[in-house]
C-alpha cells in the first residue's frame, strides 16, 4: 500500500522508509515559527528546561510581531520586546518586526521560508496555511513550540488523510474562500480533526497560489492537522523565486490509502456566507440576503485573505464608488510587501477614497485585538475565518464570514448583499 | 501521579471553542493568575465567581476548537479547575492540555452521565470518573503508551530535559 502527500514528508522527516495512520514519530522540522503572543510563553518555557541554553539553528526559526502590534498597549509592547530581545540573543535570522514584515502566514511564503516536502510547525493554528505550498505544516502550542525550538523535532501522531476532489469552474464572483466555506460547512468543525487534508481535482489545479493559501488556511476550521495540495509548475516558480534553497517535491501514491474520499463539483456554487456563531454554519449567499441584515463593519484582511489579488477584487469593486453610509470598512493588507504593492498599484487609494480606512499589516481586528473590534450588538461581515462568539470583540456582536468581493459588495449597500448583483449591474 | 480529584460539575455544550475560552483580548496577559480571572469568560461570564476551586467542566464534542493559544489550557487550570471531561477534544488544545498540566479525560458516556452540580471524583491514573451524586462510574480513553510517558515523565518539560542530557552523553 502507498503513502498519502502527508504520509510522504513525515515519513522523510523521521528517517522511516513508511508511515502509517496513527503511529507516533519523532520528526526533524525545517522550520519552527511563533508570533509575539505565542513566543513570549514559548521563551519562558524554553528558560525553564535544564540544558537548554541555545535554540536548536538560528537560521530555522522564524519570529514575527504581528498579533498585537502595532503594540495595542505596554503590556504588548512589552511581549513584542520580550521576542525582539530573544531574537537578539539567538542569533534569529529570520525576525520580522513591525515595519519590516507583517501578518505571519503572508510573509513567511512572500520570504521564501516556505518550500514544498518541507515540515513547518508554528505557534498559531493557522500555520496550516503552507500546506498551500505542498508542505506539511500544523499549529501547535507554546510548550510544543519551545521543544521545537530546542531539539530541531516535534513529536506527531501521524494522521490520516481525507482526499476532496473538486471538479468544476467557478461561476462568476465564485472565489476560493466560497469553495472553502462550503467544504468547511460539508465537514463540520471538527469534520477533519486530527486529520489531514488533501486538495485535489482539476479546480484547485486551476487555482492560483493565493487561492490555494486561502483553502490550506482554513483547513483548522474543519479540525484538521494540516491541509495540503501537490505542488505543481506554478508552486515551484514561486518558490524558486524567493529562494535558493533545494526542496524535495513529494507526491502521493496511486495506491495510498484514504479514510475518506469526497467529491466536490463546485460547477453551480454561489457565493457562500458562513453564519454566526461557527465556521461550518455555511450558507449559499440567496440564503442568507435579506432587506434588514444590514453591517455595521466590513473587515478586508487577515492571513486567509490579506493578499494582493483579494485588495484587488475589493478595489474592482469599490472603484469610483462609496461605501455605504451608515458602515465602516477597514482594510488590512497581509504584510508589508502587500501593502506597497497595492500603493504601487493604486489599490490603496481607490479604497481609501472609496472610504476605506487602510490599516497596517496585522492580525488585531481577526482576532478582537485591536484596530477594529466590533462593539456590543454589532454585526459584520469580514473575509477572516472564524466567527466565533466574541472572536472580533464583544460576545454580543455577529460575524459573517465572505469572500473579498461578497463583504466589497456588502460595503456598497450597507447589508450583506450577493456580489453577482453587482456583476448584473455592471459594477 | 496526580492524586485523586474531586469537584463539582459545570457542563456545557459542543464546540467549546478557545475564544469563549479566553478571549483574544487577554491574550496578552503573562500573569496566570490574571488569566484565570478570565476562564470561559465568552462563555460564561458568571463561570469562575460561581466555580470552587477543584471543580470540574464537563463539556460535550470538540472541547477547544479554533486557536493554539496555549493560555487556553492555562486559563482554566489557573482558575481553580482541577480537570475537563469531554465527549472528545480538538487536536491543539489536547496537545496543550497535557503540556501543561490540565488532566483531560474523554468519556462521551461519562458526558452523557452526569449534570451541572453533581459531585465528581477523578482518578487521572486510570481515567476513572465517578459520579457520585448519582453512583455511576465511568472508564476514560486510555493516553496512547506514549502520551501516557510524556504524562508520567510530568509533561514535555521533563522529556526535552531527557533528550538535550542523552545528546550530551
Amino acid at each position: 500500500m502507498g503513502m498519502t502527500l502527508t504520509e510522504k514528508i513525515l515519513a522523510r522527516h523521521a528517517g522511516l522508509p513508511r508511515v502509517e495512520p496513527g503511529q507516533i514519530i519523532n520528526a526533524k522540522v525545517d522550520l519552527v515559527l511563533a508570533n509575539e503572543l505565542s513566543a513570549a510563553v514559548a521563551i519562558g518555557v524554553m528558560r525553564k528546561i535544564k540544558g537548554a541554553s541555545k535554540v536548536f539553528d538560528p537560521g530555522k526559526i522564524a519570529l514575527v510581531a504581528d498579533h498585537f502590534v502595532p503594540a495595542k498597549d505596554a503590556q504588548s509592547a512589552s511581549l513584542a520586546r520580550l521576542m525582539k530581545d530573544f531574537a537578539a540573543e539567538q542569533k534569529i535570522e529570520h525576525f520580522f518586526d513591525v515595519g519590516r514584515g507583517g501578518i505571519e502566514h503572508v510573509v513567511l511564503p512572500e520570504e521564501g521560508l516556505v518550500a514544498p516536502g518541507e515540515l513547518i510547525v508554528g505557534g498559531d493554528s493557522h500555520t496550516c496555511t503552507y500546506g498551500a505550498f505542498g508542505a506539511f505544516a500544523t499549529g501547535m502550542g507554546s510548550t510544543d513550540v519551545a521543544a521545537a525550538f530546542v531539539l530541531g523535532e516535534v513529536w506527531l501522531k501521524v494522521p490520516a488523510s481525507i482526499k476532496l476532489v473538486y471538479s468544476g469552474t467557478p461561476g462568476p464572483m465564485v472565489y476560493a474562500k466560497d469553495i472553502m466555506l462550503r467544504t468547511v460547512g460539508e465537514l463540520g468543525i471538527d469534520g477533519a480533526t486530527y486529520r489531514a487534508i488533501e486538495y485535489h481535482g482539476t479546480t484547485v489545479d486551476e487555482l492560483s497560489i493565493t487561492g490555494r493559501i486561502t483553502m490550506a488556511n482554513m483547513a483548522i476550521e474543519a479540525g484538521a492537522k494540516n491541509g495540503i495540495f501537490h505542488a505543481d509548475a506554478k508552486t515551484i516558480a514561486y518558490v524558486k523565486e524567493r529562494t535558493d534553497r533545494p526542496f524535495v517535491v513529494e507526491r502521493a501514491d496511486a495506491d495510498a490509502l484514504y479514510e475518506r474520499v469526497i467529491e466536490i463539483d463546485i460547477s453551480a456554487l454561489e457565493p457562500q456566507v458562513a453564519c454566526p456563531h461557527t465556521p461550518d454554519n455555511v450558507h449559499p449567499i440567496s440564503e442568507v440576503t435579506r432587506d434588514d441584515l444590514r453591517v455595521d463593519q466590513v473587515f478586508i484582511g487577515s492571513c486567509t485573505n490579506g493578499y494582493i489579488d483579494d485588495l484587488r477584487i475589493v478595489a474592482k469593486i469599490l472603484e469610483g464608488r462609496q461605501i455605504a453610509s451608515n458602515l465602516r470598512v477597514i482594510v488590512n493588507p497581509g504584510s508589508q510587501k502587500v501593502w506597497m504593492q497595492a500603493a504601487q498599484e493604486g489599490v490603496l487609494t481607490t479604497l481609501a477614497a472609496a472610504g476605506c480606512a487602510v490599516n497596517t499589516p496585522g492580525c488585531g481586528a481577526c482576532f478582537g485585538g485591536h484596530m477594529g473590534t466590533l462593539g456590543d450588538g454589532e454585526r459584520a461581515i469580514s473575509t477572516t475565518n472564524r466567527n466565533y462568539v466574541g472572536r472580533m470583540g464583544s460576545p454580543k456582536a455577529e460575524i459573517y464570514l465572505a469572500s473579498p468581493a461578497t463583504c466589497a459588495a456588502s460595503a456598497l449597500t450597507g447589508r450583506i448583499t450577493d456580489p453577482r448583483v453587482l456583476e448584473l449591474a455592471g459594477v | 501521579m496526580e492524586a485523586t480529584l474531586r469537584g463539582h460539575a459545570h457542563k456545557y455544550g459542543k464546540n467549546v471553542d478557545t475564544d469563549v475560552i479566553i478571549p483574544g483580548k487577554y491574550c496578552n496577559i503573562v500573569d496566570q493568575t490574571e488569566l484565570g480571572k478570565h476562564a470561559l469568560e465568552g462563555l460564561d461570564p458568571e463561570y469562575v465567581s460561581r466555580m470552587k476551586s477543584g471543580d470540574i467542566i464537563v463539556a460535550d464534542t470538540n472541547f477547544g476548537c479554533g486557536s493554539s493559544r496555549e493560555v487556553a489550557p492555562i486559563a482554566i487550570k489557573a482558575s481553580g479547575t482541577a480537570a475537563v471531561i469531554a465527549k472528545s477534544f480538538a487536536r491543539i488544545f489536547y496537545r496543550n492540555a497535557l503540556n501543561i498540566g490540565l488532566p483531560i479525560f474523554e468519556s462521551a458516556e461519562a458526558v452523557d452521565g452526569i449534570e451541572s452540580g453533581d459531585e465528581i471524583e477523578l482518578e487521572p491514573a486510570s481515567g476513572i470518573v465517578r459520579n457520585l451524586t448519582r453512583g455511576t462510574e465511568y472508564r476514560a480513553a486510555e493516553f496512547p503508551p506514549f502520551m501516557r510517558s510524556l504524562i508520567d515523565a510530568g509533561g514535555l518539560v521533563p522529556y526535552v530535559e531527557g533528550r538535550l542530557a542523552a545528546a550530551d552523553r
